[in-house]
C-alpha cells in the first residue's frame, strides 16, 4: 500500500511537470522547436525497450511468487538492463540535441523538456537501483518477511514509471506542437 | 531502554515496567558495512532510534527550538513597527525577517510539531507497537532537522531569503534577490518536504493497516481521523511544491528561465503551483490543532464529542474542497472574471464544513460539566479565536472586498487568527493534555493558566488591531510607517501599531512561561509527583498503557469494542436507573491487560542509515549553491546509504540477540521493509 500512496503522490509531481511543459512547449526559437528536434524513430525504439522491460518485470514478479530465486534474479537483471538501455538512449538523445544547439537554457521549451524527461530518467535510474538491490538481497537471501511482496512493490513502481513514459511520449513527442 | 524488551523466562509478564530484566543485546555484523547500533542508553539510543515515541519527542524539541527562533524574528518585526520610521532593522533585513519568520513558523514549527503529536500518539491511539516503517520515520525526522538547519545557515552565508513566504517570481529571481537566500530557501524546503512526504505515507499505512483488533474506521479516535486527513493532504500537496521548488532551483542555480518574463515566461505559473500547494497547506496547518481540541473538549466537558460522524465527514470535506480554492490567493492577479467568481464561491463553500466543526465543539461543551484545566482553556481559546479568523476569511472570499484587503494588515490579522488561534493554541492544549502521558508528570496548572491568559491577551492585542490597521490601508511587508500619514483619532495607525507591538511582547512572555513550566516541573529539586495513570479521566486507548509508555507501548494489544474504548471500560450505564457508573479504575484495566502480555515482542532495531541518508542531502544542497563537486559526493553517500538500508533487515536477526531468540517473533504487524 505504501507504494500505491507514493505513486499517487508521484502522479502530482509528474502532473506539475507535464503542465509546465505543456505551457511552455511553444516558446522557442523557430529552428529549435519540438517538431524539428525530436527523432521519433529513435525514441520509439527506446520506448519499446522500456515497454519490454515491463514485461520482463511481470515475469520476475511471477517467478518470485513461485519462489523461484534463480529465475527471479534472471528476470530482475534483464529488466534492469533494459531500463539501463533506455536511460542510455536518453543520454544519447540529449547529447545529440545538445550538439544541435538545444541546451538546457536555450528556451523555455528546452528547459521544461529537459526537466520533464530528466525527471523521468532519474525515476528509471532509481528503479534500476532498486532492482539491483533486490538482486543483491536475493543473492544473500536476507529479505526479511515475504520476498514476493517486495518484488511486487518494486514491480509496481516500475510499471508506473513506464506508464508515465507512455504519457510523456504521447504528449511530448507524438502530438505535434 | 533495551532495544528489545523480552521477558527472559516464560513466566507471566511482570505487571510493572522495568522489573523484567531486559535481554542483553550483542552487536552483530548486521550487514557487511556497518555494525548495527545497539546502545540502549545515552545519546546513541536517541540518534539511531527508530522508536516512534523518541522520534516524536525529538520532533517536538526541535520544532520548539524553531518556534523560539521564529518568535524572536517576529518580535524584531514588531519592534521595528512599534514607532514611526523604525530603525531597528534595515529594509533588506526586514524583508529577510518576515520571510524567515513565516517560513520558520509554517515549515519548521507548526508542521513538525503536528508531526511530533502524530508520531507520538497515533500508534498509541490505535493500539499499535510502532509505525509501519520505523526507519523511514527516523529518516523523516532527520530530513526535517537537516533541512531546517540548512535553511538557517543562510543567515551566516550572505543573508536569508527575502521574497516573502510565498516567494513570488520573478520578484525572487537573482536580479531582485541577489544573495543565496532564496536558493537556501528552495533547497531547504525541498529537504524538509521529504520529511512530510515520507511521514504522510508512513502514517497513512500505519492508520489503515495497524489498528488494534476491533477498531473499525468509525471507532477510531477523532485525533487519528483528522491526522489521517492531514496526511492525505500532505501526500498530494507536497509533490506540487516540490515541482515549484525544483523549477525555482533550476531557474536560480542552473540558468533556466521558467519565471523570467523577458524570456517569454508566465509568472503566474509560480503562483498557481504555490497556491495549489498553499491552500491545502493552510489546512495541513490547522487540522492538527482541530484534532487536538476535538480530543480535549469532550474529556473536560465529561461528554462524548458531539456528532463524531459530522466532525469526521466535515474534516474529510475540508480535505476535498481545500483543493478547489487555491486561486482565492490570486484574486488581484488578473485571472479573469469567471475564474474569480468560481473561486470566490468555492471559497465561501469551504466555510461550511469549517462552521460545522465549530458548531460541534460548541455543542460538545453545551450542558457538560466543564473543568477549566489549562488544556481546556487553550481548547476553548481556539474555538473562539478561530471563529474570528474564519469570519474574516469569509470577508475576503468576496472578491471585490478582497481587492481592498489584499496585501494589507487585514490579511495578516486573518491568518494569524486562523493559524495562531487555530493551530498554535491547539498545539498548546495538546502539550498540557498529553504531557503526563509522554513525561509522566503533570505540568503546573497555576503557571499554565498564566501561560494561557498571557498568550490569549497578547494574541488579541497583537492581531486584533491589525484588522483596523489593515482596513486603514497599511500594507503588509512594509518596513515602516510614517506619522504624517497615520491618520487621526480612533483610527490612528501609530496608536494601534504600538498596541500590537506591546501585545507581541505579552504573547512572548506567555510562551516563555511555558518553558518555565517545563523547567519547574522537571528540575532536579522539583516536588511535582508522578502523574496518576489517568489524570484527566480520558477516553482513548493511549491512556490504557503506562505513562510514559514502554518501548513496545502495550504488553498486550488491546481489543477494541467501542469508540472511546477506554471510557467504556471504565464506565457502565446502569440499565435500570440510566446512571453512568464507574466500574473499573485505570490501574485495574492496565493490570488486567498486562497480565495477558505477549511473550515475544520483536521491535524494529535501531539503524545508522536514516541519519546518514538524511545528512547527505544538505551536502548535495550546498553543492548546488557552491560547488557542483559536492553534489556528486552527496549523491554517492545517498546511493551507498540506500543500498546499506535496503540490505539491512529492519528487525535484527535472531542471532543478534543474546540469548538467541527461538525465531519467528510475533512481529507480524511490523512492516518487513522500510
Ligand atoms: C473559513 C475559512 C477560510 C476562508 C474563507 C479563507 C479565505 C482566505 C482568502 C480569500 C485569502 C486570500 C486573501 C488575500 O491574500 O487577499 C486568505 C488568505 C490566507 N489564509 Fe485564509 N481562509 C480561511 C481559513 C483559513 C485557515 C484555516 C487558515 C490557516 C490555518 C488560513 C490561512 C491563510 C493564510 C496564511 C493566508 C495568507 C496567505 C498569504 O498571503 O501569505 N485561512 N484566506
Ligand atoms: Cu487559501
Amino acid at each position: 500500500m505504501a507504494m500505491w500512496l507514493f505513486l499517487g503522490s508521484e502522479c502530482l509531481l509528474f502532473g506539475g511537470l507535464i503542465s509546465t511543459y505543456m505551457l511552455y512547449r511553444g516558446r522557442h526559437s523557430a529552428e529549435l522547436g519540438p517538431d524539428q528536434i525530436f527523432d521519433i524513430p529513435f525514441t520509439s525504439v527506446s520506448s519499446f525497450v522500456l515497454l519490454m522491460s515491463s514485461l520482463t518485470m511481470v515475469l520476475a514478479v511471477s517467478a518470485a511468487a513461485q519462489k523461484d530465486d534463480r529465475r527471479t534474479n534472471l528476470w530482475l537483471t534483464i529488466t534492469a538492463l533494459l531500463g539501463a538501455t533506455f536511460v542510455g538512449g536518453q543520454v544519447y538523445e540529449f547529447t545529440v540535441m545538445y550538439r544541435e544547439g538545444l541546451g538546457f537554457t536555450t528556451s523555455l521549451f528546452s528547459s521544461s523538456f529537459y526537466t520533464l524527461t530528466g525527471f523521468h530518467g532519474v525515476h528509471v535510474t532509481v528503479g534500476i537501483i532498486m532492482l539491483m538491490a533486490l538482486v543483491g538481497i536475493n543473492k544473500r537471501s536476507r529479505v526479511p518477511g515475504d520476498k514476493a511482496e517486495v518484488v511486487e512493490m518494486v514491480g509496481l513502481y516500475w510499471h508506473f514509471v513506464d506508464v508515465v513514459w507512455i504519457i510523456i511520449f504521447t504528449l511530448v513527442y507524438l502530438i505535434p506542437a | 531502554m533495551a532495544i528489545i524488551e523480552r521477558p527472559t523466562d516464560p513466566a507471566p509478564v511482570p505487571a510493572v515496567a522495568g522489573s523484567g530484566a531486559p535481554a542483553v543485546v550483542t552487536p552483530s555484523q548486521a550487514y557487511g558495512v556497518l555494525r548495527r547500533p545497539v546502545s540502549s542508553t545515552g545519546w546513541r539510543s536517541w540518534v539511531f532510534t527508530v522508536d516512534h515515541k523518541k522520534l516524536g519527542i525529538m520532533y517536538g524539541v526541535v520544532a520548539m527550538f524553531f518556534f523560539i527562533m521564529g518568535g524572536i524574528e517576529a518580535l524584531l518585526i514588531r519592534l521595528q513597527l512599534a514607532g514611526p520610521e523604525g530603525t531597528v532593522l534595515s529594509a533588506g533585513l526586514y524583508n529577510e525577517m518576515f520571510t524567515m519568520h513565516a517560513t520558520t513558523m509554517v515549515f519548521l514549527f507548526v508542521m513538525p510539531m503536528a508531526a511530533a503529536f502524530a508520531n507520538y500518539l497515533i500508534p498509541l491511539q490505535i493500539g499499535a507497537r510502532d509505525v509501519a516503517f520505523p526507519r523511514i520515520n527516523a529518516f523523516g525526522f532527520w530530513c526535517f532537522l537537516a533541512g531546517g538547519l540548512f535553511l538557517n545557515t543562510s543567515w551566516f552565508l550572505g543573508g536569508a531569503a527575502d521574497g516573502g513566504w510565498f516567494m513570488y517570481q520573478p520578484n525572487a529571481s537573482p536580479l531582485y534577490s541577489p544573495t543565496n537566500g532564496v536558493d537556501f530557501w528552495a533547497l531547504g524546503l525541498q529537504i524538509t518536504g521529504i520529511a512530510s512526504l515520507t511521514g504522510a505515507i508512513n502514517l497513512i499505512v500505519t492508520i489503515l493497516n495497524m489498528r488494534a483488533p476491533g477498531m473499525t474506521l468509525m471507532k477510531m479516535p477523532i485525533f487519528t481521523w483528522m491526522i489521517l486527513v492531514v496526511q492525505f493532504l500532505l501526500l498530494f500537496a507536497m509533490p506540487v511544491i516540490t515541482v515549484a521548488l525544483f523549477l525555482l532551483m533550476f531557474q536560480r542555480s542552473f540558468g533556466a528561465t521558467f519565471f523570467d518574463v523577458a524570456a517569454g515566461a508566465d509568472p503566474l505559473l509560480w503562483q498557481h503551483l504555490f497556491w495549489i500547494f498553499g491552500h491545502p497547506e493552510v489546512y495541513i496547518i490547522v487540522l492538527p490543532g482541530f484534532a487536538i481540541v476535538s480530543e480535549v473538549l469532550p474529556v473536560f466537558s465529561r461528554k462524548p464529542l458531539f456528532g463524531y460522524r459530522f466532525v469526521v465527514f466535515s474534516g474529510a470535506a475540508i480535505g476535498f474542497v481545500g483543493w478547489g480554492v487555491w486561486a482565492h490567493h490570486m484574486f488581484a492577479s488578473g485571472l479573469g472574471p469567471v475564474s474569480v467568481a468560481v473561486f470566490s464561491v468555492a471559497t465561501m463553500l469551504i466555510a461550511i464544513p469549517t462552521g460545522v466543526k465549530i458548531v460541534n465543539w460548541t455543542l460538545t461543551m453545551w450542558g457538560g460539566k466543564i473543568q477549566f484545566t489549562t488544556a481546556m482553556l487553550f481548547a476553548v481559546g481556539l474555538v473562539v479565536s478561530f471563529t474570528i479568523g474564519g469570519l474574516s476569511g469569509v470577508t475576503h472570499a468576496v472578491a471585490p472586498s478582497d481587492t481592498q484587503q489584499t496585501d494589507t494588515y487585514y490579511i495578516v490579522a486573518h491568518f494569524h487568527y486562523t493559524i495562531f488561534g487555530g493551530a498554535v493554541l491547539g498545539l498548546f492544549a495538546g502539550f498540557y493534555y498529553w504531557w503526563p502521558k509522554a513525561f509522566g508528570k503533570l505540568l503546573n496548572e497555576k503557571l499554565g493558566k498564566w501561560n494561557f491568559w498571557l498568550m490569549m491577551i497578547g494574541m488579541n492585542m497583537t492581531f486584533g488591531p491589525m484588522h483596523i490597521i489593515g482596513l486603514q490601508g497599511q500594507p503588509r511587508r512594509m518596513m515602516n510607517w510614517t506619522e504624517a500619514r497615520a491618520g487621526e483619532g480612533f483610527f490612528n495607525l501609530g496608536f494601534w501599531n504600538r498596541v500590537a507591538s506591546v501585545g507581541s511582547f505579552i504573547l512572548a512572555i506567555g510562551v516563555f512561561l511555558f518553558l518555565v513550566n517545563i523547567w519547574y516541573t522537571h528540575r532536579a529539586k522539583s516536588n511535582t509527583p508522578k502523574a496518576p495513570l489517568d489524570p484527566w479521566d480520558a477516553r482513548t486507548l493511549e491512556w490504557i498503557t503506562q505513562s510514559p509508555p514502554k518501548e513496545h507501548n502495550f504488553d498486550k494489544v488491546p481489543t477494541v469494542h467501542a469508540l472511546d474504548e477506554f471510557f467504556h471500560r471504565k464506565y457502565e450505564v446502569d440499565h435500570e436507573t440510566g446512571e453512568v457508573r464507574k466500574v473499573a479504575t485505570a490501574e485495574e484495566i492496565l493490570a488486567a491487560e498486562e497480565a495477558q502480555g505477549d511473550k515475544h515482542i520483536h521491535l524494529p532495531s535501531p539503524s545508522y542509515w536514516p541519519i546518514i541518508l538524511a545528512f547527505a542531502l544538505p551536502v548535495m544542497a550546498y553543492g548546488v549553491i557552491y560547488n557542483r563537486l559536492l553534489i556528486v559526493v552527496g549523491g554517492l553517500i545517498v546511493l551507498l546509504a540506500m543500498f546499506g538500508w535496503a540490505l539491512e533487515p529492519s528487525v535484527a536477526d535472531d542471532s543478534d540477540y543474546d540469548p538467541p531468540a527461538e525465531g519467528g517473533g510475533t512481529n507480524k504487524e511490523l512492516a518487513t521493509i522500510g
